[in-house]
């Protein structure tokens, strides 16, 4: 067993951090109160290299490991889960379903632009009627000769109106006796007619993202579009979440070390009774608790990660690190603007914004209710998972990192 | 042709120095290049990145100094050289300039050795006019920006800030400069960049690879002791006055009492 990080590892983060703290920790608080998207992430995002950081650099991408993402997605949420949401969907929901599903001609069309930077990606499954449920969505793709027809309104879609490319999820047959087997997954990119999209406002957190819902009327798309086989979407789509929900976590791990890091330094600071808060016992095992909330999450994380290099299945294992990082990441901020006091309640200090953004992660990409249903049926035997037609490839640095 | 720019490991800027009772510093056991050396790093590619030349990084310190070569491989240098010697253990300016100049000249080619302005931890930089002095190069000092250079011609003109302000200087290649913080804005390094200074091996010249005795390395002056800054006393008072006028006056009432004015 060998928990050291490598060297390139060390850098990459090294790298993305400085980033995240230097250009955009200055001006987030700013536009988390505009409930605007920061302007400069998604551009220097990709200008870096971050938008392709663990994809082949054969397909535009940096050639680093699937660890590297999660230290990656630590690094942008301890600034503002708003950086880290695109690596969700533009890396963990879209890019690496391309990566396992997609053909050859796919991932030089779709994929190298995305990890290039030059496209931005997203990934559309919730409908207004249909999230922890997502089979029993209502988006129909109908098919006339070489070209598929949607139809449907999907909901609360990261990046639906900063996106180019959008994997989509739509019923290829509505009345499948098993309605998982009706449902199919396809690329729809924003410049089709019939697509239009919009911002959805008053959001409790992400303030500084974009949420927003995508309608779709009579939308042809090519067949050369669809991602898996028809009738293979339910698989793709969930395929997904393996990797979207690695992200989430990874990220839930850096907003656990914001709540750490910024509790310890006001700690220090704050003054009752004539010592700093931080002799306080109370105060200590709020500390102390971060501190194990984050040294088990990100134990988690590397784990699912290290599956994905090794290209086991990680489903489970994806699943329970998610919803621990998460949980805790809620409890994380409780517990630092609890530790601030009157100041915590402000936006004048960064802990309320944690919270705020903390909260949203226990309810997308499976809600924590979800998650534990997950753990449960595994343990219980009630599920289990079977092989894809697809792996996630395992991490080779020779193939990633060769120019061909 | 070529451009050196020799970096150096420094303890990070944000750790807590202390000075034990023997005078011994005990500086945090963290490293971070020197932010000095961050501007010359990114220089050295800038003009890599515009001309035809050789971007190479050298630092001289036993292997935790490594990370400053590291760093500049990722920024986008071509190479990276560790000079060290057992000799140069407690080196003083002079040993670092020694070896430093051995090393760019054993490289040969070189048209410019770019420095930081200083070292961010003893706040010095006679090392950096030594080494321009053993060399027999014209010495450059507070580069704020290379107006122009032509490698072929073997002559550039810089802007060099002082006191005053600033000053425009015009000299024949080879040269050494300094730079301060106007120079440019510190690149990031590139994942590519990453990729490649995690594998490169890194050679490391000792005083044979220079051609020097170890005795041309040995230092002339040593560190006897450090001391610690004194502790800083003040106190804040707020001065009472129902209007800005009988504050203002209270104010200056009380700098003339203690002698402030
Ligand atoms: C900020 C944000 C960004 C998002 N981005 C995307 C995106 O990019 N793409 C995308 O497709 N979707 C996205 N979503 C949607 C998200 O995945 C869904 O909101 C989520 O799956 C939950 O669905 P729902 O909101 O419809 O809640 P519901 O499914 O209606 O659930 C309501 C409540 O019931 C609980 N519940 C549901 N079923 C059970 C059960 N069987 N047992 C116990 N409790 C249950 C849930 O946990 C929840 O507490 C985003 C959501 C948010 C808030």
């Amino acid at each position: 067993m060998d928990f050291a990080l490598t060297e390139e590892h060390v850098m990459a983060q090294q790298m993305v951090r400085d980033f995240a703290q230097k250009e955009i920790y200055p001006t987030i608080k700013e536009w988390d109160r505009k409930h605007a998207p920061h302007p400069d992430v998604l551009p220097r995002m990709a200008e870096l290299g971050i938008l392709g950081i663990n994809v082949p650099v054969r397909y535009g991408g940096q050639g680093f490991d699937y660890i590297t993402l999660a230290l990656v997605c630590e690094e942008l949420e301890r600034v503002d889960a708003t950086l880290r949401v695109v690596m969700s969907v533009h890396m963990g929901l879209n890019c690496m379903a391309l990566m396992q599903w997609g053909t050859e001609e796919q991932k030089q069309r779709f994929l190298a632009p995305q990890a290039r930077g030059e496209k931005y990606a997203a990934y559309a499954l919730t409908e207004a009627d249909a999230g922890s449920d997502p089979v029993s969505l209502r988006s129909t793709a109908r098919r006339e000769g070489d070209v598929y027809i949607l139809n449907g309104e999907k909901m609360w879609i990261s990046l639906a109106t900063l996106a180019d490319n959008i994997l989509v999820i739509a019923k290829t047959d509505p009345h499948a006796e098993r309605p998982h087997k009706g449902i199919t997954a396809f690329m729809i990119t924003r410049d089709m007619k019939g697509v239009t999209t919009g911002d959805i406002h008053g959001k409790m957190g992400v303030r500084a993202g974009s949420t927003g819902w995508i309608a779709m009327q009579d939308v042809e798309v090519p067949v050369e579009n669809r991602i898996g086989e028809e009738g293979e979407g339910f698989y793709v789509a969930m395929s997904c979440l393996d990797n979207g929900r690695y992200t989430v976590g990874a990220g839930a791990v850096g907003c656990i070390r914001a709540c750490l890091e910024d509790s310890v330094k006001y700690a220090r600071e704050r003054e009752t009774f004539g010592v700093p808060i931080a002799h306080h016992q109370l105060i200590k095992q709020k500390i102390a608790y971060m501190q194990q909330w984050y040294d088990a999450a990100k134990l988690l994380i590397l784990k699912a990660g290290w599956l994905k290099n090794q290209g086991q299945r990680n489903t489970r294992e994806t699943a329970v690190a998610k919803w621990f990082a998460t949980d805790m990441s809620v409890k994380a901020a409780l517990e630092a603007v609890q530790l601030h006091g009157a100041y915590g309640f402000s936006d004048e200090y960064d802990v309320e914004r944690y919270l705020r953004n903390a909260k949203g992660a226990v309810i997308y990409e499976g809600s924590s209710e979800i998650q534990q249903l997950i753990q449960a049926d595994y343990a219980l035997e009630y599920r289990k998972d079977k092989p894809l037609r697809c792996e996630l490839p395992a991490y080779d640095v020779d193939y990633w990192q060769s120019e061909v | 042709m070529h451009v050196v720019v020799i970096a150096k490991n420094t303890p990070d800027t944000e750790a807590t120095v202390s000075v034990d009772a023997s005078g011994n510093a005990d500086w945090g056991d963290k490293l971070v290049v020197n932010p000095w050396d961050e501007y010359a790093i990114t220089e050295a590619v800038l003009l890599k990145g515009a001309h035809n030349v050789t971007a190479t990084v050298i630092t001289l310190g036993t292997e935790e100094h490594a990370e400053a070569l590291k760093h500049g491989l990722a920024i986008g240098c071509d190479q990276a050289i560790r000079i060290w010697d057992d000799a140069l253990a407690g080196h003083d300016g002079l040993a670092y300039a020694t070896a430093v100049a051995a090393a760019v000249n054993k490289l040969g080619d070189v048209s410019l050795v770019i420095f930081g302005k200083e070292l961010s931890d003893i706040a010095s930089d006679q090392h950096i006019f030594q080494t321009a002095r053993k060399l027999g190069w014209n010495m450059l000092g507070f580069v704020a920006q290379i107006e122009a250079i032509d490698f072929a011609a073997k002559t550039i003109r810089v802007s060099r800030l002082t006191e005053q302000g600033s000053q425009v200087v015009s000299s024949a290649l080879p040269a050494v400069i300094s730079v301060v913080k106007d120079i440019n804005e510190p690149k990031y390094p590139t994942f590519i960049g990453i990729r490649k200074a995690a594998r490169a091996e890194i050679p490391v010249w000792d005083a044979a690879a220079l051609g020097l005795d170890a005795a041309a390395l040995s230092s002339k002056t040593a560190h006897i002791r450090y001391q610690a800054l004194p502790a800083r006393e003040g106190a804040v008072e707020i001065i009472d006055g129902a209007t800005v006028q009988e504050q203002a006056e209270a104010l200056v009432d009380k700098l003339l009492e203690d002698k402030v004015l």
